[in-house]
C-alpha cells in the first residue's frame, strides 16, 4: 500500500507530525546537527591519531557512522515523544482523540513522522560531517536498514514515553537516565572490544548497540557482530515495542479515561 | 433513531460517582440542552459520547453507531467543541481546520472551511497563527474545527464561557442556522437565557442523575404563574405569605438584597390581598415588580431539590 492509498486521517497525522518539527527546524534539525559536529571535530582532533578501532578505519571516520545513528535515534525519539507531551499538556491532544483514527492511523502517523525526522537530522550530520573525513559505503543497504530500522524502534519508544509521561520531568527522566546512557554505551565512541570481558557482555544487552554496530558495517563492512544477528535482534525489539504501543493506544491508556 | 442514545451510563472516578445510571434520548433535529451546576457530570457525559472518556457501564450511540464498539462511524458523525480553550500553537487558523478536515478523512474541504470561517468571522485570521489569536478568537476556531466535517450531531460544552456579546450572537446564529437545516445540537452552557432561548428540551443533572427531563416550556411551566417581586421598608414580610415565597430557606430577604422577597403568584388576583397584607403589618413597600418565572428559577428550585422528576 503507497502512502497516498493509506487513509486520509492517517496521511493527516504523518503529514502534520512532519509539519510541526519543520516549521521549528532550527531547533529540530540544525541543532542536532551541529552538536554532532562538535562531537566529531573535538574528540576527532583529540584521538584521530590515538585510536584505532579497526584497521586502516581513522577515528573521525569511525566516528562518522556512530554519530549519525546517535542522531538518527535521539531524533526518532525526541519527535513522537515531545509531540505528545506537549499536545497532552497544553491538551490539543483532544483534536486527534476526537477524531475517527484507528489505534493503527495513531501509531503510524507518529512513528512515521519520528522515522522522517530521524532520517532527515541522520543525513544532515552525515553531510556537515563527511566535510571533515573520508567514509567508505561498503554495504549500502546495511546502512539504510538499520537507520530505518533504529529510528523506528526509538519512535515507537517516543511514542511509548510521550504516552506513559504526564510531565515533561517524567519524560526528561526516560530520556536522561534510559535514552542517553542506552546511546552513549552502545558504542558511538568505542568499538565494544576495547571494553573490559564484562561490559563487553553487558553492552550485548544493549539493543541500541546492535543499531549502531550494524550500521556501522553498512560503511566500513567491518563490525563487532555479525550484521544479520544485529538485524534480528534490532527487528525483534521493534516489533516487541511496536505491538507493546498499538496496546497502549487501543485501550487509550493515559489518554482516554 | 435517535440522534444521540445514553442508556444507563455509569462512570465513577475513585471514589466519585460522576455518573450513576443516566439515560437520555435526544432525537435527530433537536437543540437540547445539557444543565447542572459544576461537577453534575455534565463534561464526563459529553466526553462518554465523544469516545475521550469510556463509561464503566451502559451505552451510547451517536446516529445509532455505538461510541466504543463502532467508534469510527460515531465520531465521524458528532462534532465536539470541548471546554477547555486549547488550541495547537505551530498552526495558523487555515492550517488548524484543514488539519482537522483531514482528520476526519476529507480532501478539498477549503470551500467549506472558508464559509465556517466567514460565518465566525474569522476569515480575516485565517493565516494567523492560534498562538497571537484573542480568547475569543480561539474559542471561535474552536467552534470551526468541531464543524469541519459538517457532522449531523454537534455537542457545545460551555462555548460561550468568558466570550464576548458579538461572538455569543455570531456563534448563535450560525448554530441555530445548522440546526434549521437538521442538525441536532447538545449545549451545555451555564447562561440559562441562553438555554431558555434556544432548547427546545432540556435534561438537568445533579450530582451524575438526571433530575429533569423535558420540554423547556413545560419545565417553566412547573414554576406556575409569576413571581412578585417586593423590596420593604419598615419591617419583613407577614409570616402568613412567607409560604409563597419563591426560596422559603432564605426567608429574611430571600431574592438577592435584604428586604427584598420574591413571591409565587398563580393568578393576578392573588395581588391585591399580598399588598393588603403587608400594609396591615406595617411595612412599606419600596419598589414592586412582577416577573415571569424563567428557566434560571426553574433550575434553582430542582438544584434545591424542590422539583423531582
Amino acid at each position: 500500500m503507497s502512502l497516498l492509498s493509506m487513509p486520509k486521517g492517517f496521511q493527516t497525522l504523518f503529514y502534520k507530525e512532519i509539519l510541526r518539527f519543520w516549521k521549528v527546524a532550527s531547533q529540530t534539525v540544525a541543532a542536532p546537527v551541529i552538536t554532532s559536529l562538535l562531537y566529531l571535530l573535538i574528540f576527532g582532533h583529540v584521538l584521530e591519531n590515538r585510536v584505532q578501532v579497526y584497521p586502516g578505519v581513522g577515528y573521525t571516520a569511525f566516528l562518522v557512522p556512530g554519530l549519525v545513528m546517535m542522531s538518527v535515534l535521539q531524533n526518532a525519539f525526541a519527535n513522537a515523544s515531545s509531540s505528545l507531551i506537549q499536545s497532552k499538556i497544553t491538551g490539543n491532544l483532544v483534536f486527534v482523540l476526537l477524531a475517527p483514527l484507528s489505534h493503527w492511523e495513531l501509531f503510524g502517523g507518529y512513528v512515521l513522522a519520528s522515522v522522517v525526522r530521524g532520517l532527515v537530522v541522520g543525513a544532515g550530520v552525515f553531510i556537515v560531517t563527511v566535510l571533515f573525513t573520508e567514509v567508505s559505503f561498503i554495504a549500502p543497504w546495511w546502512i539504510v536498514v538499520f537507520a530505518v530500522l533504529g529510528s523506528v524502534m526509538l519512535g515507537t519508544m517516543g511514542l511509548i514515553a510521550g504516552i506513559w509521561a504526564e510531565k515533561f520531568d517524567q519524560l526528561a527522566a526516560f530520556q536522561n537516565f534510559l535514552i542517553m546512557p542506552a546511546t552513549f554505551l552502545s558504542g558511538v565512541f568505542y568499538s565494544i572490544h576495547s571494553l573490559p570481558p564484562f561490559w563487553q557482555t553487558v553492552s550485548h544487552f544493549n539493543p541500541f548497540f546492535y543499531m549502531i554496530d550494524g550500521f556501522r558495517y553498512g560503511f566500513f563492512g567491518q563490525s563487532d557482530v555479525n550484521p544479520l544477528f544485529s538485524f534480528v535482534i534490532v527487528a525483534g525489539f521493534s516489533i516487541l515495542l511496536a505491538g507493546f504501543a498499538v496496546q497502549m493506544l487501543k485501550r487509550g491508556y493515559k489518554l482516554r479515561h | 433513531m435517535a440522534a444521540i442514545q445514553i442508556t444507563q451510563v455509569e462512570k465513577r472516578y475513585k471514589s466519585l460517582q460522576a455518573l450513576g445510571g443516566v439515560s437520555l434520548s435526544i432525537e435527530e433535529g433537536e437543540f437540547f440542552g445539557l444543565l447542572g451546576p459544576n461537577g453534575a457530570g455534565k463534561t464526563t457525559l459529553i466526553s462518554i459520547i465523544a469516545g475521550l472518556t469510556r463509561a464503566d457501564a451502559g451505552r451510547v450511540t451517536v446516529q445509532g453507531y455505538d461510541v466504543a464498539t463502532d467508534f469510527r462511524a460515531a465520531r465521524q458523525h458528532l462534532g465536539v467543541v470541548p471546554q477547555e480553550l486549547v488550541f495547537d500553537p505551530f498552526f495558523t487558523v487555515r492550517e488548524t481546520l484543514r488539519l482537522q478536515s483531514g482528520y476526519f478523512g476529507l480532501k478539498n474541504n477549503d470551500k467549506w472551511i472558508d464559509e465556517v470561517m466567514a460565518n465566525l468571522d474569522l476569515t480575516n485570521k485565517a493565516d494567523v497563527n492560534m498562538r497571537a489569536l484573542s480568547g475569543g478568537m480561539k474559542r471561535r476556531v474552536l467552534v470551526a474545527q468541531a464543524l469541519v466535517h459538517k457532522p449531523p450531531v454537534i455537542v457545545l460544552d460551555e462555548p460561550t464561557a468568558g466570550v464576548d456579546v458579538e461572538l455569543r450572537q455570531t456563534l448563535w446564529k450560525f448554530i441555530a442556522r445548522l440546526n434549521r437545516e437538521g442538525h441536532t445540537v447538545v449545549l451545555t452552557t451555564h447562561y440559562l437565557e441562553e438555554a431558555q432561548a434556544l432548547c427546545n428540551r432540556i435534561a438537568m443533572l445533579k450530582n451524575g442523575k438526571v433530575v429533569a427531563l423535558d420540554t423547556t416550556a413545560a419545565l417553566i411551566k412547573r414554576i406556575s404563574g409569576s413571581m412578585l417581586v417586593l423590596h420593604l421598608r419598615n419591617g419583613g414580610l407577614p409570616q402568613a405569605l412567607r409560604a409563597q415565597l419563591l426560596h422559603p430557606d432564605a426567608p429574611e430577604g430571600d431574592y438577592g438584597s435584604p428586604n427584598t422577597y420574591a413571591l409565587r403568584i398563580n393568578d393576578y388576583a392573588e395581588i391585591e390581598p399580598i399588598l393588603a397584607a403587608v400594609r396591615l403589618s406595617g411595612a412599606i413597600i419600596e419598589e414592586m415588580q412582577l416577573q415571569q418565572a424563567d428557566l434560571e428559577d426553574v433550575f434553582l428550585q430542582i438544584m434545591d431539590g424542590e422539583v423531582v422528576r
